[in-house]
């Protein structure tokens, strides 16, 4: 299949030659690849490409999944609107 | 990595990549630059991208000044494909209170007679920029349209580009451990991956510049303080400037990405190293109440940093009297991203040996000499 057709970040439609382009370049562990290319910035946080950019750096550098992908999701766990925090009603 | 540096620069933040840059720029070469994690792990990284010049020191402003210069011509500047997210919407400051009104109208009269045109508005003029704005209480505002965004990642990495194509050494993963001083005078570093022979060192650690300074046995007047931000998921343009105030206690700005990027100042009370959910709860009611269209904006994410606090809150963009090669760019008090640009200049012109490109006392000396103005605007 044509890496430049394969979504690995959905939020924020990344390719996956653009993650392996970025891994080439020595972006060489996923908070780094986010910080450059905002996956895993989007609304699941990284939860679908985390995993996946992992494994493509591990490939690529041959370092171990743990060294690259030390998961520390930042809160809230999943999306949530400022009229639910304050307490009105969702009129969706 | 090389074992011996001209100068050995410590941090990967945006100060330390201008610095390395703007030596390597005059010709210096041999420049190393240590960073323990990435490029723009610390403060940079964390930062609420907002590039101001509405300030009320005569330095502050100079500096913002002329780093904005340097932000509107960035390619031709550092020769890098690189898009900086670079975005002038302006920065529209709101008063509350009349002590604040009053600051206001001499910031903007020290502002106007430094070439930065900003303009005091009443609040129906604010409505005109922002027309949700909840003027509730609301005396007036000052706006000024050159104020702005950028993308603090990718400048970091624009200028860390620029720097290695002028052949500097930029190394990450890589820790300060101690410093070697011998007769009050630099002669290398300790690193987790072996020693760097030099006799220069530039503490640009950020929010862990006080350690750098105890390696040296300099107690620098510098305290870190931990501030939380938050991000939504991205809309359609809704909000052109960065909207502030001091006394309410709360900016947010929608970068070029869509998203809303938003915080306030410390909470004391709260003992966590990292993001709370009483930053999110308070953050909540402080943004709907002034921008009531932000209720319908989901948060993705929140976080925290630090702020390195200097005493009058500018920079400490200085050499270091009592160690001989140690200099410093810290202390910057929340804007350090913004006044890069030009701190990397001036931290050439001090390690040269060269006059100050612009009028401006940012040694640490001045602290002693007690000639402190404090800045009257930090959120």
């Amino acid at each position: 299949m044509d890496e430049e057709k394969i979504i690995v970040c959905r939020c924020e439609d990344i390719t996956l030659k653009e993650i392996r382009d970025l891994i080439k370049q020595g972006f060489t562990t996923v908070e780094e690849i986010k910080r450059v290319s905002r996956a895993g910035m989007g609304p699941c946080q990284g939860k679908t490409c985390g995993p996946i950019i992992a494994r493509e750096i591990s490939k690529i550098t041959g370092k171990s999944i743990e060294e690259v992908y030390k998961p520390h999701n930042r809160p809230p766990f999943g999306g949530i609107f400022f009229k639910e925090i304050v307490g009105e009603k969702n009129e969706e | 990595m090389k074992n011996k540096a001209s100068v050995v620069i410590i941090g990967g933040g945006i100060t330390g990549v201008s610095i390395a840059y703007n030596l390597a720029k005059s010709g210096l070469k041999d420049i190393i630059l240590l960073e323990r994690k990435y490029l723009a792990y610390g403060a940079t990284g964390r930062c609420g991208a907002g590039v101001r010049q509405q300030w009320g020191t005569k330095q502050n402003c100079i500096l913002a000044r002329e780093s904005v210069k340097i932000f509107e011509n960035i390619k031709d500047e550092l020769n890098v494909d690189i898009d900086i997210e670079f975005k002038q919407k302006g920065y529209l400051l709101l008063a509350f209170t009349k002590k604040e009104w009053n600051q206001f109208q001499k910031n903007v009269q020290l502002q106007n007679s430094l070439g930065i045109k900003s303009k005091l508005l009443t609040p129906d003029e604010a409505r005109k920029i922002v027309p949700f704005l909840n003027t509730d209480n609301l005396l007036g505002a000052t706006y000024y349209e050159k104020d702005g965004h950028a993308n603090p990642f990718l400048t970091t990495l624009a200028y860390a580009h620029a720097a290695k194509n002028l052949g500097v050494e930029i190394n990450k993963g890589v820790e300060v451990l101690d410093i070697l001083v011998k007769d009050g005078k630099i002669k290398g570093v300790y690193t987790n991956h072996g020693f760097i022979e030099t006799e220069k060192v530039v503490n640009a650690a950020g929010g862990w510049s006080q350690k750098i300074g105890k390696m040296v046995g300099v107690d620098l007047p510098v305290y870190s303080e931990r501030h939380e931000i938050l991000a939504t998921e991205p809309v359609n343009e809704i909000l052109g400037p960065m909207v502030m105030s001091f006394s309410y206690n709360i900016y947010c700005q929608q970068t070029p990405h869509g998203s809303f990027v938003m915080g306030y100042g410390p909470n004391e009370s709260v003992k966590s190293v990292s993001s709370t959910w009483q930053f999110l709860e308070t953050m909540a009611k402080k943004v709907t109440h002034l921008l009531p269209p932000t209720k319908n904006l989901r948060v993705v994410r929140q976080w925290a940093g630090y702020y390195n606090m200097s005493p009058d809150h500018q920079p400490i963009v200085s050499d270091c009297k009592a160690v001989e090669g140690f200099y410093m760019a810290i202390g910057f008090s929340g804007h350090g991203f913004m006044l890069a640009p030009a701190v990397g200049v001036l931290m050439k012109d001090i390690i040269l040996g060269k006059n100050l490109t612009w009028d401006v006392v940012l040694d640490i000396g001045r602290f002693e000499r007690n000639e402190i103005i404090k800045e009257p605007s930090v959120v």
